[in-house]
This record gives C-alpha cells, sequence and structure tokens, in this order.
C-alpha cells in the first residue's frame, strides 16, 4: 500500500502549516501575521467590488485599508474574504477574519446574542424598495402580493415581513444570496421589488443599462446603522477599530485630507488635530499602536468625506447625496467623540 | 467405382456469391441499424430531427458566429446576435484557473499542475521503466505541490482565502481522492471484520456520513468546527473543507470497496488462511489485490462524484469555477452573460471527469481475467 | 506450526496481548473503543467549554419562538408569526416533496433512457449514450444553477404570460413558476374522498383474488378493466351525487402575481427539473446493467416455452433484474434525497434552507441546528433504506 504513505504525509504537512498558534490578542495575532484579514461584501457597487485588476475597491473596502494602515503601517496589508449575508457571522465568530466591514446593521441581538461588538456606525441607512417604473407603483403601500427579492441572513427579511404584517399586505419572498444574484432577479423579472438598504438599492441601480427605467420607493421602513463589527472579548482590537473609524470622522470635522495631513501634523495649532496625528501626546501608544496611526490611515484612503465621495458621492455612479452621514455640523449625524 | 462416376461431387470449391443486394455496406447497415422495424424507424427520424434542430445551432452560437474579442457584453451583442461571447473566458480565464492568485506568482501553481501531470503518470501507466524508483519520487509531489502553492521557505506566501477557480478545485480534488481510497479502504476492512467493536464503530461512522448530505458536513466544517477545537487552534478553511469532503468520499468508497471484498468467493479466504498467512499479509497479498480490482469502477465513480461535489464549497463562500461566476456577473460590463460561462465551467469538469471515467474503462478491461 | 503444539507455559504473558491472536482482538478492540471515546469526548468537552466561553448555552427553546421570516413555497400553513418549528416544517415537507418528484420523474425517464441505450438503433442509443455521459459527467450545482438561469430568462413574467397561457384560464407559465389549477374542498367533500379511498382498497384486494384464481383455476380475468371500473365508477357516483363539493380554482391575472390556484414555485421547478435530469443519468445506468445482467438464455427459453415477448419481459426477465437494479436504486434515492439540500443555490425553501439557513443565522444557534438538521436528514436516509430494503426483500431470489 505505498499510496497510503502519500496522502499521511500530505496530511502530515498539511496540519504543521495550518495549526496556529494560540492567539493572545487579535493585534498580536495581525501583526504578526503582517496581514490584516477583513470580511467584505461579495459585490456590491461603491461599498465593496473587484476592479480589472482584481483588487478590491469601496467603501467598506477603504475602512479595512484604513484600519491595516493604522496596525500596519501598509494600507494594502489586507487579505479581503468575501462573505455573503449568510457566511459573515461565522467568519467572524471562528476568528476565520479580523474584521468584518460588509454593510452590516447594528441590532441588539448581533450585539447580545452573537456576541459582537460594533465599533460605530459608518453609514445610516434604512431599508427601501425598487421596483420598475412601468409597475406605475408610486408608493410601497401598494405593493400587495408581490414577489419581492430578499437577501437571507439580514435584518431585511425581519423587517420586510413586520413591515408587510404591519400593513395587512401580503408578498411572496424570493430569497437569494447575494446581490448579484438579487440583482440577477430583479432584471430578469423574477421578482416586482427588490428590497436591501437603500444604498445598496442606489448602487445597484447605478449598474442598470437604463437606471430611469427603475424607481426606489419613498418609504423607507427601518433604520439601518452599518458599521464594522469584530467578535466579542478583545477590547483593544475593538478600540483601535473603533478609534479609526472615529479618526477619519475627527480628520473630516478638521479639515484633514489625504493630501494635507502631513502639514496639518506639523503645523496646526489645533491642539486636538496635533493629538489625533500623533505630533502631541502618546494617544496611540495606548491602543498598542504608533502615535502617529491615524495621520498615516488617512494617508492611505483620506478622510470619511473624502472616502464617501470616491465610492459612494455625487460624481460617481452610485450618485448618494450625504445625507445623514453628513457630519453633524452639515446637519448630518455622523458624529465622532472628542480624541483626547 | 472410379470417381468419375459422381460427377456431382465438387473437387474445387465454388466462388462465394456476394451477400444479397442491401445487406451489406452503408445501405445494409442503415437497414439493420436505423430502419429495422416501424418503430426504428420513427425513434431514428425522431433522433435525426433533435439532432439537425439543435446541432447546427448549438455549433454556429458556440464557433461560428461567437465573439472572442470585445470588453463588455454590449460591445458582444452588437457584433453578433445570435453568437456565443467568449470574450468574458478570454478575459477572465486567469481567475477561472487561478481564482484571485498573485498574478505574478501564476508559474507557482502552473508548476504544480505540470508536476501533477508528471506525478500522475508512474501511477497510471504500469508498463513504465524503473516504474518503483519513479513512485517513490511521484509521492514527494504532495509535498512539492504544498510548498508551491502556499508558498514559504523562501518562496513568497499565499493565504487560502487567494485561492480559488481551477485551481482550488483541483487542490480539494486531488487531496481528497489520494485521501479517501486508503481511510475508505480502512474503513471497509473494519466493517467486513469479525471483532464487533471496530466493526460497529465502522458502521456507525459510515452510515452516519453517507445519511447526511455533503453541504451539511459542509456548513459544519464552516460553522461548528471551531466549536469542537481546543481554543487557539484553528484550521485553514481549505483544510477544513478538504477533511470534511475525503470523510464524506470515504465513507461511500468504503462501501464500494466492501461490495468487492463480499464479491470474493470464501474460498479465497479459506485458501489464503490455509496457507498460514496473518491477516495482513492476507488482506496485501490475497484479498485486496482482487478485491480493489473488481471494485474500480465504483472507486472510480467516487472520484468522480468527490471531484464534481467541489463546486459544493460555493454555498460555504469559496471561490471554486462555479463561485467566480457571481463576481463575474457583478461587472458591469458582462451583467447577464451566465449562458457563457456556465458552458465554460461545464466544459472543464466534463473533460476532467469524462476522461476519469474512460481511464477506469481501459482498467476494467485491461484488468478483467476472465472471473470475477 | 505443528500439530503438537500446545502451551506449555500457562501463565500470561504482556506480549501476549499483542503477539497471541487469542487476546489480540480484545486489544485491539479495546483500543479502538478508547480512542473513539476519548475523541468524542474530547469534542464534546471543547465544545461545551467554547460554549461556556462565548456566552452560549445549549438549548433548542429557540424553536418556540416567532420565526419572523416568510417562505414562497409552502405545504402546510405557516406565517412570519409562527415558530422556528413549524419553519423547519415547512422545510422538511418541502424537501421531502422535491426528493419524492425528483425520484418518480427520475425513474421515469431513467428506465426510458436506459431501455433506448440499449435499443439496436444506432443513432438512438448514441443519442442515449451522449445524454448520459454528457450529465454525468457535470457538477449537479452547475446545473440547478443553469436550469435556474434558463427558466427565469426564458418564461416570461407574469404580466406577459397572462397574454400567453399555455391553456386558457387554467395553466400558465411564467418565470416564477407555473400556475395549475387548484382543489376546493366545500360541503360534504369528505364522502367523497373517504368512497376514493374505499375503492382503492377494494382495487387492491380484487387484483389479489383474480390473482389466486387465476393460480387455482387457470382462468384469466380482464384484470385491468375491472380494476379501473373499480377504481373510477363509485368515486364519480358519489361525487355527483353529493352535489359536487370538490371544485377546480383556476388561477387569475392579479397586479403583481397570478392569483388562486397552485403555484409551482421557479425555484422547485427548476430544482426538480435538474434533480430528475441529472438522476435519471444514473438510473439509465442502473436499468442498463440490470437488463444486460439477464443471460440471453433466460429470454430464449421463456420463447421456447411459448410465451409472448410481452410476457417473457414481465413474467422473466424484469423480476430477475429487479434484483439486480433495486440495491443500487436504492442509493440512487437516497442521492436525490441528499443532493435536494442544493435547493440553497436557488433558493428553494427547504430543510437546509430554512432549519440550517435562515433559523440557524437569525437565531445564531449553529449547533442546535445543525444537530437537528444532520439528525433529520439522517432519519430520512435510514427510513428511506428501510423501506426499500424490505421491498428488496420481498423480491430477493427465495431459498438456496
Amino acid at each position: 500500500m505505498k499510496k497510503m504513505i502519500l496522502p499521511i504525509a500530505l496530511g502530515a504537512a498539511f496540519a504543521a502549516a495550518s495549526f496556529s498558534a494560540a492567539s493572545a490578542g487579535t493585534l498580536e495575532d495581525v501583526k504578526e501575521r503582517g496581514k490584516l484579514r477583513c470580511a467584505v461584501s461579495t459585490g456590491l457597487a461603491g461599498f465593496s467590488f473587484t476592479d480589472e485588476n482584481g483588487q478590491w475597491q469601496g467603501f467598506d473596502v477603504d475602512y479595512c485599508r484604513a484600519v491595516a494602515a493604522a496596525v500596519l503601517g501598509n494600507p494594502d496589508a489586507v487579505e479581503f474574504s468575501p462573505a455573503t449575508g449568510k457566511t459573515r457571522f461565522t467568519m467572524l465568530a471562528s476568528g476565520e477574519v479580523d474584521i468584518l466591514s460588509r454593510n452590516t446593521t447594528w441590532t441588539f441581538s448581533r450585539d447580545a446574542d452573537l456576541k459582537f461588538t460594533f465599533l460605530g456606525i459608518s453609514y445610516f441607512d434604512g431599508q427601501g424598495f425598487m421596483v420598475k417604473k412601468s409597475l406605475g407603483v408610486s408608493s410601497a403601500k401598494e405593493l400587495d402580493g408581490a414577489t419581492v427579492c430578499i437577501q437571507t441572513g439580514t435584518t431585511t427579511e425581519l423587517n420586510l415581513s413586520d413591515y408587510f404584517a404591519g400593513q395587512g399586505m401580503s408578498y411572496e419572498p424570493l430569497p437569494i444570496e447575494t446581490n448579484t444574484e438579487g440583482r440577477a432577479n430583479y432584471l430578469a423579472d423574477a421578482c416586482d421589488v427588490y428590497t436591501t438598504d437603500a444604498s445598496g438599492l442606489a448602487a445597484s441601480r447605478a449598474t442598470f443599462e437604463n437606471a430611469d427605467d427603475h424607481i426606489v420607493l419613498p418609504e423607507i421602513i427601518s433604520k439601518e446603522p452599518l458599521g464594522p463589527l469584530v467578535r466579542h472579548g478583545d477590547e483593544q482590537w475593538a478600540d483601535i477599530g473603533r478609534w479609526v473609524l472615529n479618526a477619519m470622522k475627527i480628520a473630516e470635522e478638521k479639515g484633514i485630507t489625504a493630501a494635507n495631513a502631513d502639514e496639518m501634523a506639523a503645523n496646526s495649532k489645533d491642539p486636538e488635530v496635533k493629538r489625533l496625528l500623533g505630533a502631541s501626546g502618546e494617544m496611540g501608544a495606548s491602543l498598542g499602536l504608533d502615535n502617529d496611526f491615524a495621520l498615516v490611515a488617512i494617508k492611505a484612503v483620506g478622510n470619511y468625506g473624502e472616502v464617501f465621495e470616491r465610492h459612494l458621492g455625487t460624481d460617481t455612479k452610485v450618485n448618494l447625496a450625504r445625507g445623514l452621514n453628513a457630519m453633524w455640523t452639515e446637519g448630518g449625524l455622523q458624529y465622532a467623540p472628542p480624541f483626547r | 467405382m472410379s470417381e468419375a462416376n459422381f460427377a456431382f461431387v465438387a473437387t474445387s470449391e465454388k466462388p462465394q456469391l456476394p451477400p444479397p443486394q442491401g445487406t451489406t455496406g452503408a445501405v445494409g447497415w442503415m437497414r439493420e441499424n436505423l430502419f429495422s422495424s416501424p418503430l426504428n424507424i420513427i425513434l431514428t427520424l425522431l433522433s435525426a430531427y433533435a439532432v439537425f434542430s439543435t446541432v447546427p445551432g448549438i455549433f454556429n452560437w458556440a464557433f461560428v458566429n461567437s465573439v472572442w474579442n470585445a470588453t463588455s457584453l454590449d460591445e458582444c451583442r452588437a457584433m453578433t446576435q445570435d453568437g456565443a461571447c467568449w470574450a468574458v473566458i478570454r478575459e477572465r480565464y486567469p481567475q477561472f484557473l487561478f481564482g484571485f492568485y498573485p498574478s505574478e506568482l501564476y508559474w507557482r501553481p502552473i508548476l504544480a499542475f505540470v508536476l501533477l501531470g508528471v506525478a500522475l503518470v508512474p501511477a497510471l501507466w504500469d508498463g513504465m521503466p524503473k516504474r518503483g524508483a519513479a513512485l517513490m519520487a511521484s509521492m514527494t509531489f504532495p509535498f512539492v505541490a504544498f510548498w508551491l502553492i502556499w508558498g514559504g521557505f523562501g518562496l513568497e506566501p499565499v493565504s487560502s482565502t487567494q485561492l480559488g477557480g481551477l485551481l482550488l478545485t483541483m487542490i480539494i480534488g486531488v487531496s481528497g481522492i489520494s485521501f479517501s481510497l486508503p481511510i475508505g479502504i480502512i474503513l471497509a476492512l473494519s466493517r467486513s471484520s469479525n471483532l464487533p467493536i471496530v466493526k460497529s464503530l465502522a458502521v456507525m461512522f459510515i452510515e452516519f456520513i453517507r445519511g447526511v448530505p455533503l453541504i451539511t458536513l459542509l456548513f459544519t466544517a464552516h460553522v461548528l468546527l471551531n466549536y469542537f477545537l481546543p481554543k487557539g487552534v484553528n484550521f485553514d478553511i481549505v483544510l477544513r473543507v478538504v477533511i470534511m469532503v475525503t470523510l464524506f468520499a470515504s465513507a461511500y468508497m468504503a462501501e464500494v470497496i466492501r461490495g468487492g471484498l463480499a464479491a470474493l468467493p470464501k474460498g479465497q479466504y479459506e485458501a489464503a488462511d490455509a496457507l498460514g498467512l496473518g491477516y495482513w499479509q492476507n488482506m496485501r497479498l490475497i484479498i485486496l489485490p482482487q478485491a480493489l480490482k473488481i471494485s474500480i469502477p465504483g472507486i472510480v465513480n467516487t472520484f468522480i462524484g468527490l471531484f464534481k461535489d467541489t463546486t459544493l464549497v460555493l454555498i460555504i463562500g469559496l471561490m471554486d469555477p462555479l463561485g467566480l461566476v457571481a463576481p463575474t456577473l457583478a461587472d458591469q460590463r458582462w451583467n447577464g452573460i451566465f449562458v457563457e460561462l456556465y458552458a465554460f465551467i461545464a466544459f472543464m469538469f466534463f473533460i476532467f471527469c469524462f476522461a476519469m471515467s474512460r481511464y477506469s474503462m481501459y482498467l476494467e478491461r485491461k484488468l478483467h481475467t476472465g472471473h470475477r | 506450526m505443528s500439530v503438537s503444539t500446545v502451551p506449555a507455559d500457562t501463565s500470561f504473558q504482556f506480549s501476549q496481548l499483542w503477539r497471541d491472536a487469542r487476546y489480540r482482538s480484545y486489544t485491539i478492540q479495546i483500543l479502538a473503543l478508547v480512542v473513539a471515546l476519548s475523541v468524542a469526548m474530547m469534542l464534546v468537552m471543547n465544545a461545551v467549554e467554547n460554549l461556556k466561553e462565548l456566552g452560549k448555552d445549549f438549548s433548542f427553546s429557540f424553536l418556540f419562538e416567532p420565526a419572523g421570516y416568510d417562505i414562497g413555497q409552502m405545504l402546510v400553513e405557516y406565517s412570519s408569526a409562527s415558530a422556528h418549528w413549524k419553519a423547519a416544517l415547512v422545510g422538511l415537507l418541502n424537501t421531502l416533496l422535491v426528493a419524492f418528484l425528483a425520484c418518480v420523474t427520475a425513474t421515469i425517464i431513467g428506465v426510458f433512457v436506459g431501455v433506448l441505450r440499449l435499443s439496436n438503433n444506432w443513432v438512438v442509443s448514441r443519442l442515449m449514450a451522449v445524454y448520459i455521459e454528457g450529465v454525468r459527467n457535470v457538477p449537479l450545482l452547475l446545473q440547478i444553477l443553469a436550469w435556474y438561469a434558463v427558466f427565469i430568462h426564458v418564461f416570461p413574467a407574469p404580466k406577459l404570460a397572462v397574454k400567453s397561457p399555455v391553456i386558457e384560464g387554467a395553466v400558465y407559465a411564467t418565470n416564477r413558476g407555473f400556475y395549475i389549477p387548484g382543489l376546493t374542498f366545500e360541503g360534504s367533500y369528505q364522502v367523497v374522498v373517504a368512497t376514493l379511498i374505499a375503492s382503492i382498497i377494494g382495487m387492491v384486494v380484487f387484483r389479489r383474488w383474480a390473482h389466486q384464481r387465476q393460480e387455482a383455476t387457470g382462468q384469466i380475468l380482464a384484470v385491468g378493466w375491472i380494476s379501473l371500473g373499480i377504481l373510477v365508477l363509485p368515486t364519480f357516483l358519489v361525487y355527483f351525487a353529493s352535489g359536487m363539493p370538490i371544485g377546480l380554482d383556476y388561477p387569475v391575472a392579479g397586479k403583481f402575481n397570478l392569483k388562486g390556484g397552485v403555484k409551482i414555485g421557479t425555484p422547485l421547478v427548476a430544482l426538480w427539473f435538474a434533480l430528475s435530469i441529472y438522476s435519471a443519468a444514473f438510473v439509465a445506468e442502473i436499468v442498463r446493467a440490470g437488463i444486460m445482467a439477464i443471460s440471453k438464455g433466460q429470454t430464449e427459453a421463456a420463447y421456447a416455452l411459448g410465451l409472448r415477448p410481452r410476457r417473457t419481459m414481465s413474467l422473466i426477465v424484469l423480476p430477475q433484474s429487479l434484483r439486480i437494479i433495486i440495491p443500487p436504486m436504492i442509493s440512487n434515492y437516497l442521492n436525490i434525497t441528499k443532493n435536494s439540500s442544493l435547493a440553497i443555490a436557488v433558493g428553494y425553501m427547504d430543510l437546509t434552507g430554512t432549519l440550517g439557513g435562515i433559523t440557524l443565522n437569525q437565531t445564531g444557534r449553529e449547533m442546535e441546528c445543525m444537530l437537528l438538521l444532520m439528525a433529520t436528514y439522517l432519519l430520512i436516509s435510514l427510513s428511506i433504506s428501510a423501506v426499500m430494503n424490505a421491498y428488496n426483500e420481498s423480491v430477493k431470489l427465495k431459498g438456496r
């Protein structure tokens, strides 16, 4: 049975190479590995998609790059794992990824039952409906009896059921796994309505050939605060993720951009800017990072507003207005705790 | 009585008459095989209609009207209305072959593919000179392939999340195949042994695995394995999948081989015992060579099944060729081009599986020594 | 190895545990048991510890909480307010439904193809070979996805489908599914159903009696016509006598979808279709092998006895080849059932989609859901093989 030696040897080699050492802390693991492992959406225009070179791009992706820059000093030191609505939580819970940045809604049960820590709100969203104009529907209240495409394993599934039950209407669900599938089914008329977060609808609509043939209905039926999340139990790692996100927001508030960050760090008189960019104080060290972690991150991807405009803003095909996601100083809800 | 009196006895052979008109040549063959009865005529006509109404259309679609040079589906459609748009394959084939493997390192999986071919030669070709030494050399292949694909020891490391496409299929398929045979043999021997505890353990394992769908096992690997391992021990997802696919295939393999063991006449066992051979000698020299030979079709069918089942990993989010269809369709340039992609992937799997089944038929014929 | 070898020294030595065939089997078994138990213990301990660490308990109480999600295709009453166990039940029934449908169609197509594959018509047998090889060598998941894509792109949306019905007012094919008339029950429909059941029992009894009579006296009755009469006539009479309590519910055009009737959703159709086409190829090979295994002498002997070809087939060849066909057929049916779990790829809510999919995801009870899921599949598989094995036992060659 010579053949048996071969697989056994292969197994030994496999096992030896794949047992990872006991984890001391996520930060140490990431540093030792030299790569951040980040779960993102399998494909949602504006939020996460692969470009023609196979590089991941998008709003959620840039957050991961910012964290990688802050922790490892290199925005490209990220391994992206595409996750579906269904697989994302198990990927994070099992330790397959360090951080989940896949427009995930912050809810009580995900926090308390699924044992995850949300790091803040990167995007204020709400669930909406998209229909074809030719249906002649102008309100979600007219959708009684429609077939609805819906991503399984998401909060939208539960919201939808609540909304229709509340309105005394019925519908036929067509469960799908990914946004791509949802789009394909919707375009092929396998469903009348596509429902997901309003940003996701806008993103999908942007990629349609005749975007004008489709409308997003005015009703927003839920609050969907989207944000990155990590596992319970590693507070240091959660703090790092939280403050990278906050740093991006503070940077916008203070007018720090990727282009002027170095200069601001050197010349700014504002004490908070100096603390943020590591020019004074020992703020980074208390997170276990370099003092200039925020500077590196902002130089790599830009501030919150820059990232937003680059991937989702009115100049892109997705064409989303800042709306609720404007800084609090501009009438929006984005508000970072002070950096002190 | 001279012979001359019997004039009607022919002394030389008469030339053979030609067979009746219409029973030989093309016409005869057609009469025999196509138009032998009214039912047959109807069937022939129906089949001919089916062939002529589909084959030229498919041929035109796939070859004559197809487009190889385009950068988007719209561009394709502008060039041809009823032709395949193979341009998407042309643009994306590296992804379908290697997934997200870094493109500057493609030579590594390619080398691994080539080495796999080389390593298979001694295993498949038994007339090879110096086969023993070559087999030993083949056995180093897993290490070399592992090193080439994942890197380390001087090569740039590549993580499992970057594996995909045919490369992933081959990794899961080849390791599954090479592990499941020995495990299956051990399970089959356990199940047909006369040690009650060993036997019932084997029965429990086999029946459990055969009773649940592969998907649930993959889900378990994906969702639950971490609960069952000590804290801090973490398997790579590809390894987890390989383990599950292997366990799954070994249970089926065990049943196939058990069938072979049961088909051997009892005399073989008794004769081996009478020779004074120990259990393992008995198995190794007498029983297994015959049992495995009988089970070859079943074994290869299990291999083919395993190879096809590797596509299921898309359900737990791994990017095998089928899993790569979604990201391709997500690209707005290629939105809606599923037929070409499915056709291409189907073709890819067909080649491998068909080759395997032909090889098994060849082996069956060659090893057929007259008794069963 | 001489006959006179008698162990002179009967005192037990430790090495005998391994070297002596009398003890070795015990050693091996105890070792195997210890290893198996300790692996199982380790897994359970780890699971307990890891669950504790994550602050999760192990309880099935979530099954009784409201599920909160809707399901498109269902056989029993279910709404989003129903409990998770009800969702799992819907899934289980959906699994059984598609598995049953696919087993039936795969068998029909497979037998057909298997026989044609053996036909001496060259074109037909080649064509069937192409079908069998083509279908068997392509992954089932790909076929399911491809058929689903074909169905949603080839069939018209409901709006257009209403204008081009398959049967005006009754059967419509849309890209969301097929609509056929459903049955409505009112009044004293129970009587009709009871009559139908009684006639079926009556028919079986009659056939058995006719068979015995033929064995005893050699007289042959027109069994087919008489049993058809027993089956149909009383039911019809009762149906009309009780004022036609069972009616048809036709699908009609609604605002978005067709309303009324029975909807067979595209996910179910695509899955059913793909499973049937795929499994039929395997059935065909099984049937072919079964028929080819019956030696030609059997047929010739039957002819020599004066049996006509049809009787030869039904009395001589088929009963024998059934014996060869049934065992692989059992595992094929099992495979169909297990493969139906691929439903998840096209959004058909089977057991894997509900219990192992949405419920698992919304409640985060991975361990409990997966255990239940596997246990249920195991139960289904074992039941199918038990039933089929019993059948196999009944057609098996007796004696010898």
